[in-house]
Order: C-alpha cells, then structure tokens, then sequence
C-alpha cells in the first residue's frame, strides 16, 4: 500500500529532520535511492519549485513528491506525515513550557535563547541578501567590483527600506503588500 | 470554534505569504499573531523559533503549533499547523498538475527574484524591531554576536547555539551579569 509507505517515509522525515526545511532534503535523496519513487533530477526541480511557491520549503517538497508518487492523494498523505511527528512533540513541549514557564531557570534560559534566536534569524538574512542583492557568483568569474553589485535590486530595496521604515501612510501596510509590489517591479524590470 | 477558524484563517495567511521558508515567515507573523490578534508576544515568539531550531520538522509549522496551543489547546496546535500548511498543499497540487516547469518560466523567475529583494527588507526590519526585545544588555550583545558571526561563516547546527546559549542564560544570570 503506497500510501501507507509514504506516510511512514515522511513520518520519519519529520522526526528526524532537525532545523528546518532544507534540513529535510538529505532524507528525500535517501528515500529516492531508497523506493525509486522519483529520481534525484526530479528532486532539483522540486527544490526550485518549493523555493518559488509559497509556504515552507519542507512541506513544498512533501506535498511535491507525493503528488509524484501517488496523485492528490499522496500530497496530502505525504504532508500530514510530514507534520504529525512535529506536532506531537511541540504539543508535549508547549505542556511543559507552560508548566515551567515562570520557573527562575527556563527564565534565564530563555533569557541566553532570545539573542541566539535573533542571530540566528540575522545570519539566515544576511544568506539572502547575498542571494538577492548581490551577483557572487558573477563577481568570481569577472572580478570587476561592478559586477558584484546588482544595482536594480539594491535600488528596489533601498525604496523598500524607505516606504516600510520611513513613509508614515505605507508603513502600516501589510507586508504582502509590498511583497506583491515587488513581484510586479521584478517582472517589469526583468530582474 | 469560531476562535479554532479564526486560527486556521490566520494561520493559512501566513502560509500563503511566506516566500522562502520559516525564517522569511517572521514578518508576517509578528504581523497576524503579535499585532492583529495578540495571541502571542514578540519575545514569545522569539522563545519559539529557538525551540523550534531544536525540535524535528519545518519551523513554520512548529511555531503555529506552539501559537495554536496557546491559544486553544490540543486541537489548536493541531487546527493552526493545518492552517499554516494547507495553501502550500493545494498550490503545489496545483502547479504539478499543470505546470511541470514552473520555476524556468522568465515572469516566474523575474517575479521571485523582486519578492527575495523584499524578503531581505522585511527580515533587516524584523531584526531591529526584536532587537530591543532580545538584546538588553551587554551579555546578550555577545552572545547575539557570537551566534551571529559564528552562523554566518560556519556550518554548525543551529542545535548547538541553541542549547550552549540557554545554559550560558542560566550560568549568566547566576552569576548576577544579568541586566548589567
């Protein structure tokens, strides 16, 4: 019963991927060596589709590759197996940080978490703005200082740090707002 | 039940506006969570990210889970994580249906590379805003550096901050550095 297997195979995925989405891929390279459900090209195409669709990467892959294996069907299976073991634990791990919420230790843990939790959001930032605002890999090839800046970008972001921080009347928005606006800039301006 | 809708509803919001996995979702959910309903606080919300770095699975669906609970228990945790996957669910069903080379398409690729550019904006304003929340005095300006530096030019499991930072919270505070 295929179904049955993909919501094993994803089961395990969840419990053991730690850290995240791309955390999931080296256990979907494993499953394709392992079933022969889909091939390892497939599985760079799903990347590239999960990375432009919205939502969180690992579920993208989960529901891609059941839709591969086994229809609608298989999105959906794929996916709840996804997230059934993650759920399960953060349910138990919300019991007890209730229960010890206010106890001095997990305070001051939390207190040494906080700006872990921040640098860590910072230093995933920062890998997308190398991605998205500048042109390494163009750089290393040319070495000109020019060629490592992509300018239309920077100067999208530039206007977007001014209307999210500064302009009182656009500031409030909410940000698909100016997610939407930069699609449509993206797409107008070919970038 | 018109509170578990008004989770699956806000939570598939998030869902649908998050380009480019958990970290990206932040703004939008500060968004919808912090400011629109008060379910949670900004440093609560931080308290999960660094729990959901060291629990399994996608962090997306780790922090509805947490947010959902909160709010209404059990079942929603459960009605919240369903919430934040199911657009994803139906609009990659979608495009594997009819589309099987939607990310060479040039509109797509032109559109996505302008949504990263905002992506970066939202998160840099994200930052400065959970800065005061997290950063409040000289000891957590190290160690927001250490795991800021350390993350950006090494590959080390976000596990190991996580955890080496919640002990050093606990010997920090023991020590009276705290608030200084």
């Amino acid at each position: 019963m295929i179904l049955l297997r993909l919501f094993f195979e994803f089961f395990k995925t969840g419990l053991f991927a730690v850290g995240g989405g791309m955390a999931t891929l080296p256990f979907l390279y494993d499953i394709a060596e392992r079933t022969g459900w889909y091939t390892t090209e497939m599985l760079a195409d799903m990347i590239a589709v999960s990375e432009s669709t919205p939502g969180p990467i690992g579920v993208n892959m989960a529901t891609y590759v059941g839709y591969v294996t086994a229809g609608y069907a298989g999105s959906v299976i794929a996916t709840l197996g996804l997230i059934t073991p993650q759920i399960i634990v953060i349910l138990l791990v919300a019991r007890a940080m209730k229960a010890f919420r206010d106890h001095p230790l997990v305070d001051a843990g939390f207190y040494g978490l906080r700006p872990c939790s921040l640098g860590l959001i910072a230093a995933a930032g920062l890998l997308v703005v190398k991605l998205a605002l500048f042109n390494t890999g163009l750089y290393s090839e040319t070495g000109v200082l020019a060629d490592l800046f992509n300018v239309k970008a920077l100067a999208l972001a530039a206007v977007l740090l001014v209307c999210t921080r500064y302009v009182k009347k656009l500031k409030s928005l909410h940000p698909i707002v100016f997610i939407l606006a930069s699609a449509v800039v993206g797409i107008a301006f070919s970038f | 039940m018109k509170l578990l809708w008004e989770l699956f509803c806000a939570f598939a919001r998030v869902g649908v506006m998050t380009f480019g996995g958990g970290y990206a979702m932040l703004p939008i959910l500060e968004r919808e969570v912090v400011d629109r309903h008060g379910w949670a606080t900004e440093e609560e919300l931080m308290d999960y990210y660094a729990v959901g770095q060291c629990t399994p699975g996608v962090i997306a669906v780790n922090v509805a889970t947490f947010v959902g609970f909160k709010i209404a228990g059990n079942i929603g945790g459960i009605v919240a994580s369903i919430g934040v996957v199911t657009p994803s669910v139906l609009i990659i069903m979608l495009i594997s249906s009819i589309l099987t080379n939607f990310a060479d398409v040039p509109a797509v690729k032109s559109a996505f590379a302008g949504i990263r550019v905002c992506v970066c904006v939202l998160i840099f304003n994200a930052v400065l805003k959970l800065w005061k929340k997290a950063v409040v005095d000289k000891a957590t300006l190290v160690l927001f550096l250490i795991v800021f530096v350390l993350s950006v030019f090494f590959k080390i499991s976000p596990v190991w901050f996580v955890v080496l930072c919640a002990a050093d919270g606990i010997a920090l505070t023991r020590m009276g550095v705290r608030g200084k």
